[in-house]
């Protein structure tokens, strides 16, 4: 079976997410920082007119976090009835992918990382990194 | 099979609202016997859904309402006079057929529910009730519609057509037709519409409040709430051409002027498609009322006024439920039952009255009833009761302050639990419920007079007035629900108006004190303040306190956007918005913030309380724990027993004595030390103004510049290193983190070096001296 994924790289890294999952991709919009808000939420974004969470999963990748107002990409997700954005490097293109090249993520992965992403599709050359969208926008 | 669907989906929303008041018709029909326009409206009614569902083949449906119709039809002619069995009957009939509603919006069949026995009942009705009897003309037992003047049935001035004239009314009538041939006759007064389903288009004689229908559509919610964001879309589009234009002039400007007026009005517009009238909830109310009053042996006379007053839909919805509790617990507990209330000189039946204004941009919905009203006594002796207030309390508190204690948890006056209120799910949860929306709840009675609670509802959710203010970069804003006043000091006064009490900020705001919270410490954030410090005097449910901000910005409208999951557990935040550039702003929740900075003690209190408890010196020690440095945050660990205060100081107030930096700190010059320089630490630059530790020994204090006040650990199990620098003792594992020791000795001669060879120290600070000088 094919699946698509909208594939982006984040520090480098190759990510993706299911096409159906995501709503929208985006340019940089300024974010609103949210003081005492969990680690990994990077502010408030205004989406023509909608207040959506940013979520900046570097840390859990292992990665320094973006600076407050440092520009980045978005890919908005809808989880739960509420639309959540990734901040991403660079969104790149839409993949068709073969369930036959899906493994698991290694156990060599930190149990952040593996938790972040399912597994990795083995594309020629590289790795996708398939995101759980549940746990990415769990912050 | 979408378009049959679609068919049984408006269906089903016609009826339920038709149904809603149906309700009302039929017990505003008890009171006013023969009126034939609720009657005609009640006919119709169920005349449409007999038709409709033998049209879509809901065959029960259909077997309910053509019986019930048959019934109607008798009363509608005069036949049959309303009486309560009749009544009861009907409205019977109206759960039934709610029921299978209820049963085919959910599963799309009407199997499940039982019909047999309304049906069964309705036909009893019509079979055994006494008709009147066209023969018996000498006696007509029930007295037909007054309005009209034709004399009793029965003697021989009632028209009698045949049948077949019947035939003449619209379509679909055959079911009616066909049982009323039965009888052989159907009767009808003089002056009669033909009040049939082709009356709904036709009638002003018959349908007034009907009109509506004539020039309204039903939209989807979804529809508008999508309609409204984009709306908010071409507002912030509109911001920015009128940015644009502003550096223009001539063309682009007027039209630039042009398309804002549009937008706001069109912004104006799609709001008010929100609005609803508070009729819709009340319609339900005259059959919740009257079935209770059965329950409860009362008799109660409802009034309703103002039910045309508007309000968003969503808060319609919300104030739903606290509404029908607070309308139960008049009838249950409120109005006394007849015998009482005749003992008491009053009526036998009580006044239940709903009335709804606008006052003050907020609806007000009152609930009062004519009963029993709330006894101080009682209340102030059951929250002693439940161990909600002292003795000594309740004797400084008024009677309507004791009456306001119902809405406390735990709280419920009926002595017995019955099945209708106290169960001790009461006042408090409609309180809660009220509040979540912005709103307030207040209670107003007189023992043995009667009550009145009163609701105060913002119009809408979405919008709501604020004042915006800043602290550090960002933009916050307060509800103006919550905001009393403003108070603005000159900064370089606040040591003089800002006092200490206990540790904790206060300000004497007109003789009484008011304790201060900093906003940029609740947040964590850094502040800016400038000339003035401005103190926002917020007022929630029980605590007055004052919100230091660093700037107050414009009193506006906000639009109210929620916050995801993840962020509403901050707590703190109720809601987000957007400002006219498009920047996202977060709404504070004063009463979070009252509870949360009130009550949990902050740092100040934490140090005050070392003075109340002298350190105990036998195994641990306190270290506050102070953050330095800019890029490389260092942690930085104080004996808290050398501290004598935590303080903010304005960089812009430090002063330069013969090289060396002071500031003036309550009448007193003393010295001051960025503490990051001492440790050849960098430390943030960009602000105006810094936490600082006061140090302070018999009549010398120094004052040590931070970066940041992080917490107070003791070193319990803390784990020790030589590791040393200059003006270090070593480091320390506090928490789970490298901890630098100050070598507080070294540090504070370097400062003062007369610090510790003051002539007089008190004698109490010798044993910390030697702490110090021991390292601890």
């Amino acid at each position: 079976m094919a699946t698509q994924y909208i594939t982006f790289t984040i520090a480098g890294g190759l990510y993706g997410l299911e096409v159906m999952q995501v709503e929208e991709t985006l340019g940089h919009l300024p974010r609103t920082p949210v003081p005492l808000a969990p680690q990994g939420v990077a502010g408030l974004v205004n989406l023509r007119g909608q207040v959506v969470t940013a979520i900046d999963v570097r840390p859990r990748l292992g990665v320094a976090p973006l600076a407050p107002h440092q520009e980045s990409m978005m890919v908005v997700v809808n989880h739960a009835g509420e639309s959540m954005s990734l901040l991403v490097d660079e969104v790149g293109e839409v993949l068709t992918v073969d369930e036959a090249d899906f493994e698991p993520a290694p156990p060599t992965l930190s149990d952040d990382v593996r938790a972040l992403v399912g597994g990795a599709y083995k594309l020629d050359g590289r790795l996708l990194l398939a995101f759980d969208v549940a746990v990415a926008v769990g912050a | 099979m979408d378009g049959v669907d679609e068919i049984i989906r408006e269906f089903l929303i016609e009826s339920n609202e038709n149904l809603d008041q149906l309700d009302s018709d039929l017990i505003a029909l008890e009171s006013e016997p023969g009126s034939r326009e609720l009657l005609g409206s009640i006919f119709r009614t169920i005349h449409t859904v007999k038709g409709t569902s033998g049209f879509l083949s809901l065959d029960n449906l259909e077997r309910v309402a053509h019986v019930g119709e048959n019934l109607l039809v008798e009363l509608r002619d005069g036949k049959r006079q309303m009486d309560p069995a009749t009544t009861d009957v009907l409205l019977l009939m109206v759960d039934t057929i709610r029921a299978l509603l209820g049963q085919i919006d959910e599963t799309g069949e009407e199997q499940g529910v039982d019909i047999s026995s309304t049906v069964a009942a309705l036909q009893s009705v019509l079979d055994n009730e006494p008709l009147v009897q066209g023969s018996d003309g000498s006696s007509p037992t029930t007295p037909l519609t007054p309005s009209t003047e034709h004399e009793p049935l029965g003697s021989g001035h009632a028209e009698v057509i045949p049948e077949q004239d019947a035939a003449g009314q619209p379509i679909s009538e055959s079911g009616a037709c066909a049982e009323e041939s039965q009888s052989g006759i159907v009767v009808r007064e003089n002056l009669a519409t033909p009040a049939t389903a082709a009356a709904r288009a036709e009638g002003p004689s018959t349908s007034a409040h009907r009109h509506s229908s004539d020039t309204s559509i039903r939209v989807d919610v979804s529809l508008l709430d999508e309609l409204m964001r984009q709306v908010g879309e071409l507002v912030l589009v509109r911001n920015q051409i009128a940015q644009l234009a502003g550096f223009e002039s001539g063309d682009l400007l007027r039209s630039s002027q042009r398309l804002s007026l549009i937008a706001s009005e069109l912004q104006d517009g799609v709001m008010k498609t929100r609005m609803q009238p508070i009729e819709q909830l009340w319609s339900k109310m005259p059959r919740v009322v009257r079935d209770l009053s059965a329950t409860c042996g009362r008799e109660v006379r409802l009034e309703m006024l103002g039910g045309d007053t508007e309000l968003d839909r969503s808060l319609l919805e919300a104030v739903k439920d606290p509404l029908t509790h607070l309308i139960r617990n008049a009838v249950d507990h409120g109005i006394e039952a007849p015998d009482d209330r005749l003992r008491a000189g009053k009526t036998s039946a009580g006044l239940l009255r709903l009335s709804a204004y606008h006052a003050g941009g907020q609806v007000v919905v009152e609930v009062s009833d004519d009963g029993i009203g709330l006894d101080p006594v009682k209340i102030a002796a059951k929250s002693i009761e439940r161990g909600l207030k002292t003795r000594e309390q309740l004797a400084t508190m008024t009677d309507t302050e004791i009456q306001s204690l119902v809405f406390l948890a735990g709280f419920s006056t009926a002595s017995t639990v019955s099945n209708i209120s106290g169960r001790g799910v009461g006042m408090d949860v409609v309180r809660s419920n009220i509040e979540e929306i912005g709103g307030t709840v207040e209670v107003d009675s007189r023992s043995g007079q009667g009550t009145t609670w009163r609701l105060r509802i913002p119009l809408t959710l979405a919008i709501m007035p604020a004042l915006t203010v800043t602290s550090g970069h960002e933009i916050y804003a307060i509800p103006q629900v919550n905001l009393l006043e403003l108070v603005a000091i000159d900064s370089s006064r606040t040591d003089d108006s800002i006092e200490l009490i206990g540790g904790r900020e206060v300000y004497r705001l007109r003789g009484s004190l008011l304790p201060l919270v900093r906003l940029a410490d609740v947040l964590g954030t850094e502040s800016h303040v400038g000339d003035t410090v401005v103190i926002a005097v917020l007022q929630t449910e029980n605590q007055r306190f004052g919100l230091i901000v660093d700037k107050v910005l414009n009193n506006e409208e906000i639009v109210v956007k929620p916050l995801s999951t993840i962020l509403k557990g901050i707590g703190i935040f109720a809601g987000a918005t957007l400002m006219g550039d498009g920047q996202v702003a977060l709404i504070l929740d004063a009463p979070t913030l009252a509870r949360r900075e009130l009550s949990a003690d902050s740092m100040e209190a934490l140090a005050a309380k070392r003075v109340e408890a002298p350190e105990d010196t036998t195994s641990s020690a306190e270290f506050l724990v102070v953050g330095v440095g800019a890029h490389q945050r260092r942690r930085i660990a104080i004996p808290l027993s050398a501290v004598t205060r935590l303080e903010h100081i304005q960089l812009a107030r430090i002063e330069m004595v013969g090289g060396r930096e002071v500031v003036q700190y309550r009448g007193d010059v003393v010295p001051v030390q960025r503490l990051g320089r001492i440790l050849g630490a960098d430390s943030v630059e960009s602000v105006t103004e810094k936490p600082t530790v006061v140090f302070t020994r018999g009549d010398r204090s120094v004052a040590m510049i931070v970066d940041e006040i992080l917490e107070i650990l003791d070193d319990r199990g803390a784990i020790r290193s030589d590791v040393t620098d200059s003006g270090l003792l070593g480091s320390i594992v506090l928490n789970g983190e490298v901890t630098e020791l100050l070598d507080t000795v070294y540090a504070l001669e370097l400062v003062d070096p007369l610090y510790f060879s003051s002539h007089d120290p008190d004698a109490e600070l010798s044993s910390f001296d030697n702490a110090l000088m021991a390292g601890i």
